[in-house]
Formats: C-alpha cells, structure tokens, sequence
C-alpha cells in the first residue's frame, strides 16, 4: 500500500532532529510499516543522511555505532570480526543485501521484532542503547530498553542515538537461526558465546517476545540439553503463520546444544 | 532543515541515468510511484510495495536498495540508477542483460529489472561471487518463472569470463540456447 500522508522533515543536525521531535512528540518508524499502515506518524524525522551520527567508534571496551550506520557498513567493516565476532557471524542473516543497504543498525534495534538478529547480538552480549531528548540524554541497557514485540522503553519524544557493543576478547562464537528462506523473519535464532573458560552466554531469539539472555557455566555435554529444554519450557514459543510454538520449542531444544557445542569448539 | 507538510506539494530533483529529472510530489510518495507515475521512467517494476519481493530494486549513490521502501523527497539531490540505464543509447544489452537472455534467466521479465539491478551493485563489489554468494543475494529476489537457475548460471558466466563476457565461453554450466525464429 501507500503511506497516509505525514509531515517530512530532514535535520541538518541531531539537535535539530531532537528539537522537531519534541515538538511532534512521537516518530521514529520504518518505510515498510507506513506501506501498511502499521503505523500512521504525524511527522518522518529522516535522520539516514546526518553524517554526524555516520560512525563507527571503539571507545574503551564498547563498539559504539551511530543511529545512520547501515547494516551492510557495519558488515563490512574491516574491525568487526576481530571486536565483535558473534555481531560478524549473524548480519549475513539480517534481512537480504538490498534491504542492509539502506537498513541501520539502530533501526533495527528501535524496531524491536522479537525475531530480529541485531536486537539478540545486543541483548546477548550485554550492550547499551544511548537516547537523547531535549529534556538530556540517557543510557540503557539492552535488557531495559526491549520491553515487548516491536516495543521499548523509548519515551516518544527520545532519538536512538547510537548503540554501544561490548567487545569480544574471544573468537569462541556461534550463531544458527532457522527460517523458510534465507533472510526471512528467524522462526528462531540461537546466539552463543564463550566468555572465559567454560562459561557461555547463550541468546535466543524469535521464541519470546524479546531476545532471550542467560549466562551458563558448561562444564558436561548434558548441561547444555538441560538448559534448552527448561528454556523451551520458560519460554513457551508463539503461534505464528510461519511456526506453531510447539515448532519452536522443538527447534530449540534441537537446536541450542548444537550451536553451544560449536562455540565451545572453537579455537580461542 | 528540509521541510515538507503533509498537505503540500514539494519540487523534487535528482539525477537519473546521468541526467537531470524533477517533478512535484507529496512528502508521502514512494520512489517508485515517483519514477513511474511522475518522470515516466517505467522500468523500475513494482511488486509487493513493502520491500519484500525485490522487483523495484535500484541503486541510489551505487547502492541497490527497494524503491518502494524509499520516499521521492529522500532521493532529492542523489544519483538514482535505474534499469533503463543498463542497454547503451542504441539500445544493445551490457553484458549481464545478454547473459540473462542466453541462459534463459527470465521469463515473464517482472522481476528482473530489480534483479539486474541488485547484480549491477553487487559485481561492482565482488567481481567474482560463488554460487552460494549469487544465490545470498538473490534470496532478496522472488522470481515465480525461472526457479533462479537461470538466473544464477547468467550471473556466474558474466563473473567467470569478465574479459570475454560476450561468447560466453567460459560458463561453467550448460546454457540454454535460444535461437530466434524469423
């Protein structure tokens, strides 16, 4: 379909982008869901071509990327598979070439659907989303920050101004999701990966209504299908046209062990 | 600050296939519409409006994105490279056009505009894809005639044989010949 009909405005500055959103209260959204009037904004703040939040940045430990990065730039660049390799491992899955095109990182996280890739590399590693209003700027934590299905603790007159990764000092990484075709919506997406020793932080996505997080010690093969299986049954899994929720939590089970055993595997 | 009121009609120019286009449009009017209906540009095909099925794909500053998923008013001042770009003024098809007319790689032709045009910014990049590379990209296609053999054996014999792009001489698959009848 076609968009209804809504204000355009194109900042020439985050300040300014701050200041019209104050003044409309609420924006933020994506060209396919204004095609189907998922959603029906007063105003499009476009912010894609603002150069100033155009960058990557390592800053101490953290891997900050600004709100006009766009997934295949951060795909591409030269850092990633050494500083965030689990990052590395699942873009190829966001979405297809064309859409990473024109797609941003932030976006993507602003979005928030349940099964998206760049939301469970977030949530699994522990990042933070930076948000700025006229009223100040505030940092949250991934876990804080995606409260639900496409919905989050953004309050309506706040831009995403950048995401922050916390770097890897591992290369112990694996990530699998399964979906009809490649580049589809995730029916699940299992993330994992190796802190020190045997400790894991695991991230499942498309299963709940946000990425799920959790850190395990596994220290015996068995471990890891326990975990699966009580967080098969934690998390319950939705009915969708792409998956009933027992297919999930099937896949899960399968699944999960799978793809903790490739990230124990790995050579550090 | 650029400003357009949902109720307003805006001027909108840029540069398509090298040379200078404008019109009016509201700040609601997706790229592809403006491209079609306004310039008359209507190689750019539309499909699924909601950048799922490929077809309005074009490239903006060398970039294949969906048309449909892009406002008129975002394309002002940029360069928009569109199908009609591919053939030289005389009309002869470039190289990966051929290649699809020799491998059979369309057939009723709705997709491909888009498709020609993801490869076009794709090869720039990586001159010499794989199969499981071609097939990465064209996962953002949907093609409903060809079942995508075609269309991959077109891209591969275009990147293996760069230097001789025309006889085709270096496809590694067999190729569908079709002679035309007269």
């Amino acid at each position: 379909m076609k968009p209804r009909r809504f204000d355009y405005v194109r900042p020439d500055s985050a300040d300014e982008a701050v200041a019209v959103l104050a003044e409309y209260g609420d924006a933020a959204s994506v060209l396919a869901m204004l095609n189907l009037r998922l959603a029906e904004p007063a105003v499009l703040i476009d912010i894609a071509s603002l150069k100033e939040l155009d960058y990557i940045r390592v800053a101490g430990n953290m891997i900050e990327v600004g709100a006009a990065v766009t997934q295949n730039r951060l795909k591409d660049w030269p850092e990633l598979a050494g500083k965030l390799p689990l990052l590395a491992a699942a873009l190829p899955f966001v979405g297809h070439f064309q859409t990473r095109n024109k797609g941003t990182v932030c976006g993507s996280i602003a979005h928030a659907d349940p099964s998206s890739e760049i939301p469970l590399v977030l949530a699994t590693l522990g990042g933070e989303v930076v948000l700025r209003s006229h009223r100040g700027a505030r940092v949250l934590a991934a876990a804080d920050f995606q409260r639900g299905t496409l919905t989050t603790a953004r309050e309506p007159d706040e831009l995403i101004m950048a995401v922050r990764f916390p770097a890897q000092p591992t290369s112990r990484v694996a990530f699998r999701e399964v979906a009809r075709r490649h580049g589809d919506f995730a029916i699940i997406a299992v993330a994992a990966c190796v802190e020190d020793g045997d400790t894991v932080r695991i991230g499942i996505g498309g299963v709940a209504d946000r990425p799920a997080a959790r850190r395990a010690t596994i220290d015996r093969a068995a471990q890891a299908k326990d975990i699966f299986e009580s967080l098969a049954f934690e998390l319950k899994g939705y009915d969708d046209l792409h998956a009933s929720a027992r297919l999930r939590r099937d896949l899960l089970r399968r699944i999960g062990p799978v793809v903790v055993e490739e990230a124990l595997r790995c050579a550090a | 600050m650029r400003r357009v009121n949902k109720d307003e009609r805006t001027r909108i120019g840029f540069t398509l296939n090298g040379r200078a286009v404008a019109g009016d449009a509201e700040s609601r009017m997706l790229l592809t519409d403006f491209l079609r209906h306004v310039i008359g540009a209507t190689g750019t095909h539309v499909g699924c409006e909601h950048g799922v099925c490929g077809c309005c794909t074009v490239l903006i500053d060398g970039a294949a994105v969906r048309a449909c998923l892009t406002l008129a008013v975002q394309a002002e001042g940029r360069v928009v490279t569109t199908v009609e770009a591919l053939a030289s003024a005389d009309g002869a098809l470039n190289a990966l056009q051929q290649a699809f007319q020799r491998h059979h790689a369309l057939q009723c032709g709705f997709c491909t505009p888009g498709i020609l045009m993801s490869f076009t910014d794709y090869l720039a990049r990586n001159p010499h894809p794989t199969e499981d590379e071609i097939r990465e990209v064209l996962s953002g296609h949907l093609c409903r005639c060809t079942g995508y053999a075609g269309i991959v054996a077109a891209v591969l014999s275009v990147s293996a044989g760069s230097s001789r792009q025309r006889n085709d001489s270096a496809s590694p698959e067999p190729t569908l010949k079709l002679e035309s009848r007269s």
